[in-house]
C-alpha cells in the first residue's frame, strides 16, 4: 500500500514517520531547595535556566526533570500570580505558560533525588518522573540553594552530602545511566560539592570555592527577596549567546563570572572527564539537535487497524438498561444493610493469648480431669 | 441487522457561563464536554482509536478498569453565602474520587497506580495519597454516571488539602482538550491572569453516559454507553464598574474550536431584565432558559459557531458595563461551615455548622466527614443538635481510624428542619507523631480536608427529567430523577490543626551531652581506676652521657 493511500484512509488515526535519532538524547536536570528569609533567589535560577535556554535549544519537556521545593508563583504573597521575574524591570516571566514541574513541594527530598538519579522509583512512578537516560545520555544537573562545606540542604530539614552524590554518580555510571554528565552548583561552598566525585566523565562547575560565600544579585523591592544569585545571572548571561549551531566549549563556561563580577571565585574541575574540555561543545549539555534523515524510498506499510464494528438494532436487547443512580436514596440509605466485614484469622496477640491461658488451664488441671470437665 | 463499519462519533462541546454577581464580582465558569464513542463494557476490547477523547486518559481507564473518575483542583474557598452555589463544586486542595468497575479484584492496588500515574499527568503531588487519606464512603459519592450497581467496595475517595493549583497544573489539562488552547474558548486560559483571581478550580470528570440524547428517557436506552469527559474551570475574578473578556484575560474571542460543534458563550442576564443593572455589548438577540440549581435564568447567548457573532473586527469581546447598585442576592438554601475549637494542643473540638435557609421545607442530608488518623476522635461526644434540641441521625456510619493506616470516617443522614442552624460537635485529642513523620514546616500545622454536605434540596422550579441535546451543559451536570428536588454538595473550610512538635534539635543535643558526659565522667573515673605512676627520669644533657659512656668501659659508677 502507498504512502499516500495510507494516509487517506477515513476515520483513522495517523501513526507518524518514524525519525531516526542520530544525535543521543540529552537530558537535562534541575533542582532547587528551600529558600530561607535571607535570600529567596533560587526559584528564578532554574527556571531561568530551563525557560529561556535549554527549551530554546532544544530539549524537550519529556527529558526534563524539574525539581521546585517551594512554590512561589502562586503563594498567596506574590502580588503577580503565576508569574516569577528574573530581573526587576519584569520584562520575561520565567514560570511561563507551559512550564511543568515534576517534583515539586513535600516531594523535593534527598531520597526522591538520588531515587530520580539512580532509578531505583517504584514501579508506578509516572515517566515523567524518570530519569530515563541510558548509556548515550549526556545529562546536565543543576543545582542551586544553600548549602555549606560538603553539604547542600533540602527543605530547611535535610541535607545532601558530596560523599553521597559521588556514590550516587557511581551507581549510575556502574549502570550506564549517562555517557558524560556535566554537574553545576551554586551554593555557599559550592567547590567542596564535587571534590569528591571519583566516577569518569564527570565535569563539575561551581560557583565558589571552599570557606566563600556565593551571593545573590538584585533584589526586587516590591516583595522583599532576591532574584538571583551572580553566578546563576551571569552564567545565563552567557547562554544568552549560545545558539543550536554555537561552537562555543567549555573553557568559555569556565571564564563565567571572574571574580570581580561575581566576588567568589568560581571553580571547575575536569580531570575525570576524558574529552579534552576545549573540544566539548556547549550544546553538548545544553540543546539537543534531532537529525532526520529523509528518505525517497516506497515504504511498504502494513493494512492499517480496522476500525471496531458497531453492530446496530436487535443485538443490544442483550445488554440490560443502564439507568442514572439516584443521588441521595434516602430510603435506601437508611435501611442499609451494615457492610460485611471480610473475617480475618486471630491476630498473633490473640493467639498468643489464647495459648498463654490454655497452657496455664493445663497445667493446673492435667490433661486426665478433662472428661470431667467436658 | 447490518454490520457497518460506523465512523467515530466522537463528539465536542464547549461553553463558557458568565455570571456578574451583585458585589461587582464575575463567575466565570469553562466547561468543555468530549464524548468518547466506545463499548466500555465489552470485555477484552483493545481500544486504539482516539480521536477527540485524550488518549493518556483514555489508556488510564482501560488500564485501572475505571468506570468514573472525578479529579479536581483548587484555590480558594467557595464562599456559598457570598457568591451563591457553583456549577460544579469543589474542596480546595486536591480531591479524587473514583468507581472501579465491578470485575477489578484488587482495588487497594488499583486505586495506588491510579493516583501515581495522575500525578505524573496532572504534574501534582497525587502520589502523596495513600492508605492514610483514603476513605471509603458507604453512602455518599453516589456514580454521577450510567451503571446499576452501587457497590461502595469500588468507590474510593481521598483530598490533599494542601495542594496548589499552579500552571504546571494547568499546562496539561489544557492538553487534554481537542484543540488545545490554541482555539476556541480554551484561548482565554492564560495563567497569569487566571490564577489572579479569588478562586480558581479546574477539574476533570469523567463517566459513561448515554449516547442518545434526543428527548428519550434515559430509562429506556438500551444502547451501550460512552464516556463523558468533563473538563471545567470555575473562576471568581474580582472586578470594578467595567469588565471585559480583555480585561478579565487578556485576549479575546477569535474562533470557535474547529472540532466542537458547539461553542457557546453564556451571559447571566436574570437580574437585569430591564436593563437597570447592566449594560451587555455587543447586544444579542438569542436568548435561553435553563433551570439552574432550582431557579429558573435566562441567558444570552453568543454562538461561536457562527461567523456574525464576530461582528466586523473578527474577534468577540463582551463589554458589560454596570450601571446601578446590585441588590441583595437570594440567600442559598443550604450552606456549611466548620472550625475547630479549644486551646492548648493536647484536645480540642470540630464543629460542622449547618444551616437551613428554607422558610418551611425540612429536608436530609448526608455529612461526609474523614478526620485523619492523628486526631483521635471521640465518637461517644458526638453530638448532634438543631434549634438547641437533640437531632438524632437516622443512619449513621462510623469507621475508626487506625494508626498510620486508615483516616475516620464519618458519614450521618440528617435531617434539617426548616430554616435552622444544625450543629455537630466531636472532641478529639492530638497525637504526638514519629519523628519522621512531620513535614518540614510542621509549625505550619496540618491540614484536615473538608467535609462534604450532599443533600436533595427542594427546588423553587420544576426542573425537567428530560435529557435533551438543547440544554447547556452546566445545566445537566447532574441527572435529576424528580423534579421538586436538586442534588447539591456543599464543602466546609478545611481545618488547620496545630500538633504538638517536637524540637527537631534535640538528637543533636542528646547526642553532644551524652558524649559529653561520657568522656568527662566515665573518662575520668576509669583514669582514676586504671592509671599507674611511674617516677620518670629527666634525660640527661649530652655532656654528662658522653661522661656516663665512659665511666661505663673504665666501670667506675655512673653520673646522675
Amino acid at each position: 500500500m502507498e504512502l499516500r493511500e495510507f494516509i487517506n484512509f477515513p476515520g483513522l488515526t495517523f501513526p507518524g514517520l518514524k525519525i531516526t535519532l542520530l544525535k543521543p538524547d540529552i537530558f537535562f536536570k534541575q533542582w532547587y531547595s528551600w529558600y530561607s528569609k535571607i535570600h529567596s533567589s533560587h526559584l528564578e535560577s532554574p527556571l531561568e535556566v530551563f525557560h529561556n535556554h535549554v527549551y530554546r535549544l532544544g530539549i524537550p519537556d519529556s527529558h526534563i526533570v524539574l525539581m521546585l521545593a517551594d512554590d512561589m508563583a502562586c503563594n498567596y504573597r506574590n502580588p503577580k500570580p503565576a508569574t516569577v521575574f528574573s530581573h526587576k524591570n519584569m520584562e520575561l516571566n520565567v514560570y511561563g505558560d507551559d512550564v511543568e514541574v515534576d517534583y515539586r513541594g513535600y516531594e523535593v527530598t534527598v531520597e526522591n533525588f538520588l531515587r530520580v538519579l539512580t532509578g531505583r522509583l517504584p514501579p508506578s512512578t509516572p515517566r515523567s518522573k524518570r530519569l530515563l537516560s541510558d548509556d548515550r545520555s549526556n545529562i546536565l544537573i543543576y543545582l542551586t540553594g544553600h548549602g555549606g562545606n560538603g553539604f547542600l540542604k533540602f527543605q530547611d530539614s535535610e541535607e545532601i552530602s558530596n560523599m553521597e552524590l559521588a556514590d550516587a554518580f557511581e551507581q549510575m555510571w556502574q549502570k550506564r545511566r549517562y555517557n558524560e554528565l556535566l554537574f553545576i552548583i551554586d551554593t555557599c561552598q559550592g567547590a567542596s560539592m564535587y571534590e569528591r566525585f571519583y566516577s569518569p566523565n564527570l565535569m563539575a562547575l561551581a560557583s565558589s570555592q571552599v570557606g566563600e560565600d556565593s551571593l545573590s544579585h538584585q533584589p526586587d523591592l516590591g516583595i522583599g527577596v532576591h532574584l538571583m544569585d551572580k553566578y546563576t545571572f551571569y552564567l545565563l548571561e552567557f547562554l544568552e549567546e549560545v545558539h543550536p549551531a554555537s561552537q562555543a566549549n567549555m573553557n568559555d563556561l569556565f571564564k563565567v563570572c571572574p571574580q570581580s563580577q561575581c566576588v567568589s571565585t568560581p571553580g571547575h574541575r575536569t580531570d575525570l572527564f576524558q574529552r579534552d574540555p576545549g573540544s566539548v561543545l556547549i550544546t553538548d549539555f545544553f540543546g539537543s539537535v534531532r537529525k532526520v534523515e529523509i528518505t525517497k524510498d516506497t515504504i511498504n506499510l502494513t493494512s492499517p487497524v480496522e476500525p471496531p464494528i458497531k453492530r446496530s438494532g436487535s443485538s443490544d436487547i442483550q445488554i440490560e438498561s443502564l439507568t442514572y443512580v439516584d443521588q441521595l436514596p434516602v430510603a435506601e440509605i437508611i435501611h442499609q444493610k451494615p457492610k460485611q466485614k471480610d473475617w480475618h484469622p486471630p491476630d498473633g496477640f490473640i493467639l498468643g493469648l489464647w495459648t498463654l491461658i490454655l497452657l496455664v488451664f493445663f497445667q493446673t488441671y492435667g490433661i486426665k480431669h478433662l472428661k470431667h470437665i467436658f | 441487522m447490518g454490520i457497518t463499519a460506523a465512523a467515530a462519533r466522537d463528539e465536542f462541546q464547549e461553553e463558557l457561563v458568565i455570571r456578574p454577581l451583585h458585589s461587582g464580582d464575575i463567575y466565570a465558569s469553562f466547561q468543555f464536554r468530549t464524548l468518547w464513542d466506545t463499548d466500555f463494557l465489552q470485555e477484552g476490547q483493545k481500544v486504539s482509536h482516539y480521536r477527540l477523547f485524550p488518549k493518556s486518559l483514555g489508556q488510564v481507564l482501560s488500564k485501572f478498569s475505571v468506570r468514573e473518575l472525578h479529579i479536581s483542583f483548587t484555590q480558594g474557598f467557595w464562599r456559598t453565602m457570598q457568591w451563591g452555589q457553583p456549577f460544579i463544586p469543589s474542596p480546595p486542595g486536591a480531591e479524587l474520587w473514583v468507581w472501579f468497575h465491578d470485575t477489578v479484584s484488587d482495588v487497594d492496588g488499583n486505586w495506588k497506580e491510579l493516583t501515581n500515574v495522575l500525578s505524573g499527568i496532572f504534574c501534582a503531588s497525587l502520589n502523596f495519597i495513600d492508605l492514610t487519606n483514603t476513605v471509603q464512603p458507604s453512602a455518599s459519592f453516589k456514580p454521577l454516571g450510567l451503571g446499576n450497581a452501587t457497590d461502595h467496595r469500588f468507590l474510593r475517595y481521598a483530598t490533599l488539602p494542601r495542594e496548589i493549583v499552579c500552571t504546571e497544573n494547568l499546562t496539561p489539562w489544557k492538553k487534554l482538550l481537542p484543540c488545545g488552547s490554541k482555539a476556541g474558548l480554551a484561548v482565554l486560559l492564560k495563567s497569569e491572569k487566571l490564577f489572579h483571581s479569588s478562586f480558581h478550580s479546574q477539574a476533570v470528570h469523567i463517566r459513561p453516559v448515554c449516547q442518545h440524547k434526543n428527548g428519550l428517557d434515559f430509562a429506556k436506552i438500551l444502547d451501550a454507553p460512552s464516556f463523558c469527559i468533563h473538563l471545567c474551570i470555575n473562576c471568581y475574578l474580582h472586578l470594578f464598574t467595567e469588565w471585559s473578556l480583555f480585561k478579565m484575560f487578556s485576549r479575546t474571542l477569535t474562533e470557535a474550536c474547529p472540532l466542537a460543534t458547539s461553542s457557546k458563550v453564556y451571559v447571566d442576564i436574570t437580574d437585569n431584565p430591564e436593563g437597570e443593572l447592566f449594560e451587555l455589548s455587543p447586544a444579542t438577540p438569542l436568548l435561553s432558559q435553563a433551570v439552574v440549581l432550582g431557579d429558573r435564568r435566562t441567558y444570552s447567548v453568543f454562538d461561536l459557531t457562527r461567523a456574525e457573532t464576530f461582528g466586523q473586527l473578527r474577534s468577540l469581546n463582551l463589554l458589560l458595563r454596570w450601571k446601578g447598585d446590585g441588590g441583595e442576592m437570594l440567600r442559598p438554601l443550604l450552606h456549611a461551615e466548620r472550625y475547630v475549637a479549644g486551646f492548648g494542643l493536647q484536645t480540642g473540638e470540630i464543629h460542622t455548622v449547618i444551616y437551613n435557609n428554607h422558610p418551611y421545607r425540612a429536608f436530609p442530608v448526608l455529612l461526609m466527614d474523614s478526620v485523619p488518623w492523628y486526631l483521635q476522635l471521640y465518637i461517644h461526644t458526638l453530638t448532634v443538635t438543631s434549634k438547641s434540641r437533640d437531632n438524632k441521625p437516622s443512619y449513621i456510619h462510623y469507621q475508626p481510624a487506625k494508626d498510620r493506616h486508615r483516616p475516620h470516617l464519618l458519614e450521618m443522614l440528617i435531617q434539617l428542619p426548616p430554616h435552622s442552624m444544625t450543629e455537630v460537635t466531636v472532641q478529639f485529642e492530638r497525637a504526638l507523631l514519629k519523628w519522621t513523620e512531620y513535614t518540614p514546616d510542621p509549625n505550619h500545622g496540618f491540614y484536615v480536608g473538608s467535609s462534604v454536605v450532599s443533600a436533595l434540596v427542594p427546588s423553587m422550579v420544576a426542573m425537567s427529567t428530560n435529557f435533551t441535546q438543547d440544554q447547556p451543559l452546566f445545566s445537566s451536570f447532574v441527572p435529576v430523577k424528580e423534579e421538586s428536588s436538586y442534588f447539591v454538595r456543599v464543602y466546609t473550610e478545611p481545618l488547620l490543626v496545630n500538633l504538638p512538635t517536637p524540637d527537631f534539635s534535640m538528637p543533636y543535643n542528646v547526642i553532644c551531652l551524652t558524649c559529653t558526659v561520657v568522656a568527662v565522667g566515665y573518662g575520668s573515673f576509669y583514669n582514676l581506676l586504671t592509671r599507674t605512676f611511674q617516677v620518670d627520669e629527666p634525660s640527661l644533657p649530652l655532656a654528662k652521657r658522653l661522661a656516663n659512656l665512659i665511666r661505663r668501659i673504665r666501670g667506675v659508677p655512673l653520673l646522675t
